[in-house]
């Protein structure tokens, strides 16, 4: 199976801060994956923990500190800094807010025929119409619906859609969806992401999904790695890693999800973060400030990547019973 | 036209351009003027207001109701080419500076940023002087227009970086759009209040330049504008002598067109700006 | 750990009501009058010690309603017919008599209110401690200024939240911390009734656990009402004791929460209910068809009835009122009312 995207120890570092104090912060800290053709892969984990950054130095909107990123059989290294996008034909996008997504002062429309003119994907009117209608239908609207018409006129289900048709012009064999259905309505969500599972299955496209949401993760994804601060704590099936969750981290996460099931509340107290800034900063494992499992060893040495039975998990608890060492 | 109407609704709006309208029809009256505005003696010096002289005549002997068509015409034209020349400057300077960033950005600000610190008003006068005779209006024009770019290009280029970080940025991009396409086309709506704004401020700076530059002397006095009206005016005592109509024509028709020029500008900014905009759009 | 009540509404328990609630925005766009019709006819009876949660679609007047509750009613918004009365004290009150000095004294010692986003509380350029000092002093007569503050953090210890938040500024802390240390100043004078509207979204899971759980902790140390609201159900179904779901400006469905994801009666509770994932189920759901009505173009009749899969003519043409299905479940739709049962829950 041909891999649509390859990330390998990718790491880039943020310098922040005054004159007098500058704290570096490891935002994505050698990071790798791997997302196969027709798959869809979730990037998961909370707000600070890199995964939105991850997204875009695949997409090289930023320059990695180094690591290295493979598509369509193209190397990219943070050497090569000359060109400032990567690749946009194959690797498309769609962002977490939908009225963001477009000037507000032009018509929607205009970005469907730039994309089709710069990608030079039709030769005439005929075959332009034919191309955005194909894709709108692709997503569940009309073109009378659409065309001409403002960001205001749509609400933001509908702006995420068309967001989706656009990015689906260049057929790409990778869509890239950072935190797509979080300034959509709970209940709108599920019309998003069931459209994931169909471009998938009808076109055979890969999905890099980015969210904290696990339970439209669970619904929709293959694979799925969790991510905090900077690290994936633990990757695997979206089975294994989600039901049957092996890292304190992935466990916490699990655990607090809101089901809409009085049957199904929370158990227990959860312990929140003081300083987001001191947690990326520490020694050892970056969750031993908040773990319920924490031992002495975390708090001193990073813990190392451990695989077991198949899943990766980056923590001191499983050295133990190692039966690989990745 | 349904911006024209919807402007006209803004009796801001009104007031200027009805003014601006009649100051321009007049300028364009200089065309038919029965005098020569240069040669003096032509007529009797010194008449107060009558039919003959609408505005009475002044001290040298010329109409002053010819006089100030010609004026009215030669300080728009300077405020004109001072204002869009300086556009044609201050704008790509601040779109590249702003969008690009990095050393582009830095070295252009820098540039900039020594337009302003220079102390204008010393340089002007210097380069006045040297070209004072062979002066006409679009050097004194292009004069003005080089030190009038500075600050707006600062004020445009921050809210180019502004716009950079916004998602349709993004968007624009990942559709293939280049550099200067994405610039123009995503930006130029956002920015257009400004540069309206900044322009018709600009030519209100020009007019008001140029009086202060002709009432120093500084400037070719052949040449009827509405400064050189009052340095003439100055020079021969008119205030004293009591030759009210000789002052106050230049200042009446200065500050009817320093009114009406502000008042354009802040109604046509608040119809342009984005925010109003977006209110408006699919009502129609 | 976090409890849950079993309320039955009486009237000695009440600590706010409202009658047939009209408020509404009147707008001028573009020279014509528009009339966003937000709160459209609202009975409520929110009882003492209890949380209570207001669940619905963005547009379906939550947030104005929250407003209306607690008595901050400004044009463009207005009070157009129906009362709102507050249980002060074995009084009742109401609310659209007072003046506004009265209303202040009732301001954060009756009632709290929570903003969307905790920056609008925040003075994002004084410390949290200042700000806390600022409400104390402004609201409770005879302290001084290190009585304020020692008040201030007793409280924050008390309901425990690290104490060297009190001498950070907003903008040092985590966005989840900046929601609690809101939250927690609204809790400060005692007040009978906190509001809250969407004190969780745009929050990380783990972070608004943290953030109900501080909650439910306030609500069970002073013993007082929260009125939740937020479009999440799985927030209400951690949080909130009794539910009522909010369409087009009504609370078309109002149950204890075990009854209403038990036995929602109203189709559109249905398809909000059952357009979320749960955990570990991979069968297919879908959103609810249409989208929300425009609150200044409503259908005639039932709100819902565009939408709705079961319509019928009757619910075109009129507003169904409500049918007390038990003692404490209560729903306006015609189904009910001509005893059909609500089919698919």
């Amino acid at each position: 199976m041909e891999k649509v995207l390859e990330v390998e120890h990718l790491k880039k570092v943020y310098s922040l801060g005054s004159i007098t104090s500058r704290a570096r912060i490891t935002a994505v800290d050698d990071v790798s994956f791997f997302i196969d053709s027709g798959e869809i892969f979730t990037l998961a984990g909370e707000s600070g923990c890199g995964k939105t950054t991850t997204a875009k130095l695949v997409l090289g909107f930023e320059e990695p500190t180094s690591g290295l990123i493979i598509h369509g059989g193209k190397r990219h290294e943070s050497s090569d800094s000359k060109k400032k996008v990567w690749f946009t034909e194959g690797v498309q996008a769609i962002f977490q807010d939908p009225f963001g997504t477009f000037n507000p002062l032009r018509t929607v429309d205009r970005y469907f025929f730039e994309t089709i003119k710069n990608y030079k994907l039709a030769s005439n009117e005929q075959e332009t119409f034919h191309l955005i209608d194909e894709k709108l239908k692709a997503v569940g609207l009309s073109y009378d619906q659409f065309f001409g018409k403002y960001p205001s006129e749509f609400s933001g289900g509908q702006l995420q859609r068309i967001s989706v048709a656009r990015a689906l012009l260049t057929d790409p064999s990778l869509l890239i969806a950072d935190e797509p259905v979080s300034m959509v309505d709970a209940s709108l969500r599920m019309s998003i992401v069931n459209l994931f599972n169909r471009l998938r299955r009808d076109f055979g496209m890969s999905v890099l999904y980015i969210t904290h949401d696990l339970a439209t993760a669970y619904y929709v994804s293959d694979r799925i790695a969790v991510m905090f601060r900077g690290n994936i704590v633990e990757m695997g099936t979206v089975e294994q890693v989600l039901m049957a969750p092996k890292h304190p981290y992935t466990q916490l996460l699990k655990d607090s999800i809101p089901e809409a099931d009085p049957e199904h509340r929370w158990e227990g107290r959860v312990q929140l973060s003081d300083s987001d800034q001191d947690e990326y900063l520490k020694k050892g494992c970056k969750f031993a400030g908040r773990c319920p499992q924490v031992m002495d060893i975390c708090r001193r040495e990073v813990p190392p990547d451990i695989t077991v039975d198949d899943v990766l998990i980056k923590c001191h608890l499983y050295t133990e019973d190692v039966v690989t060492l990745v | 036209m349904h911006t024209l109407k919807d402007l006209f609704q803004d009796y801001k709006f009104r007031f200027s351009f009805i003014t601006l309208s009649i100051l321009v029809l007049y300028a364009l009256l200089s065309f038919f003027s029965p005098y020569d505005v240069t040669i003096w003696g032509e007529v009797l010096r010194d008449l107060p207001p009558s039919i003959a002289h609408p505005l009475g005549t002044d001290s040298r002997g010329i109409d002053l109701f010819w006089t100030a068509s010609f004026a009215v015409r030669n300080s728009l034209i300077i405020a004109l080419v001072a204002g869009i020349i300086s556009r044609m400057i201050a704008v790509p300077v601040a779109m590249i500076a702003g969008y690009i960033g990095g050393t582009t950005d830095r070295v252009l600000m820098f540039i900039s940023d020594s337009f302003l610190v220079i102390p204008l008003f010393l340089i002007i006068v210097l380069l006045a002087m040297l070209v004072r005779d062979s002066m006409n209006l679009v050097t004194l024009g292009l004069m003005l227009a080089c030190f009038g770019w500075a600050w707006d290009a600062r004020v445009i280029r921050s809210e180019i970086l502004t716009l950079r970080e916004r998602g349709f940025t993004q968007t624009a991009i990942l559709s293939g759009t280049n550099t200067l396409p994405l610039v123009v086309k995503e930006y130029m709506p956002f920015i257009m209040p400004l540069v309206f704004a900044t322009l018709i401020n600009v030519m209100a700076w020009a007019i008001g330049l140029e009086i202060t530059l002709a009432i120093l002397g500084l400037v070719n006095l052949d040449l009827p504008t509405l400064g050189t009206m009052l340095y003439w005016a100055l020079s021969y005592q008119a205030v004293l002598l009591g030759y009210w109509w000789w002052v106050m024509t230049p200042v009446v028709l200065s500050v009817l067109l320093f009114i009406s020029l502000y008042w354009m500008s802040v109604s046509i900014s608040e119809y342009l700006d984005p925010r109003s905009r977006i209110q408006r759009v699919g009502a129609h | 750990m976090l409890s849950w009540k079993h309320i039955e509404a009486t009237v000695d328990n009440t600590v706010l009501s409202t009658e047939g609630l009209h408020a509404y925005y009147m707008l001028e766009v573009h020279g014509t009058q528009k009339v966003v019709k937000a709160v459209n006819q609202v009975d409520l009876d929110i009882q003492k010690n209890e949380v209570y949660g207001i669940a619905g679609e963005s547009g379906c007047g939550k947030s104005t309603l929250l407003k209306a509750l607690a008595a901050v009613i400004e044009p463009p918004l207005r009070h157009i017919e129906g009362s709102i009365y507050y249980h002060v004290n074995g009084d009742i009150i109401d609310v659209s008599k007072l003046d506004a000095e009265e209303m202040r004294r009732l301001r954060w010692r009756f009632v709290s209110y929570v903003p969307q986003g905790s920056m609008s509380v925040l003075n994002p350029v004084v410390k949290i401690k200042s700000t806390y000092r600022d409400f104390i002093v402004s609201h409770v007569d005879g302290k001084s200024q290190i009585e304020a503050f020692e008040m201030a953090k007793e409280h924050i210890a008390e309901l425990g939240l690290p104490p060297d938040v009190m001498d950070a500024y907003p903008h040092q802390l985590s966005g989840g911390m900046r929601q609690r240390v809101t939250i927690a100043l609204a809790a400060l004078l005692n007040p009978r009734v906190i509001i809250a509207d969407e004190p969780t979204t745009a929050l990380d899971v783990v972070v608004q656990r943290g953030v109900v759980q501080l909650i439910k902790d306030i609500q069970a140390k002073l013993q007082n009402t929260v009125i939740l609201v937020t479009h999440d159900m799985g927030v209400h179904a951690n949080a909130a004791d009794r539910i009522g779901i909010m369409y087009a400006g009504k609370i078309v469905e109002e149950a204890p929460t075990d009854t209403i994801f038990g036995e929602p009666l109203h189709p559109y509770t249905q398809y909000l209910i059952n357009s979320l994932p749960k955990f570990g189920d991979k069968t297919r759901r879908e959103s609810v068809p249409g989208s929300p009505p425009e609150l200044s173009d409503l259908p005639g009749g039932c709100a819902f009835h565009p939408r709705c899969p079961f319509v019928m003519d009757i619910c075109r043409e009129q507003v169904p009122d409500y049918t007390a299905v038990k003692a404490n479940h209560k729903v306006a739709c015609w189904l009910i009312e001509k005893g059909q049962d609500g089919k698919g829950s």
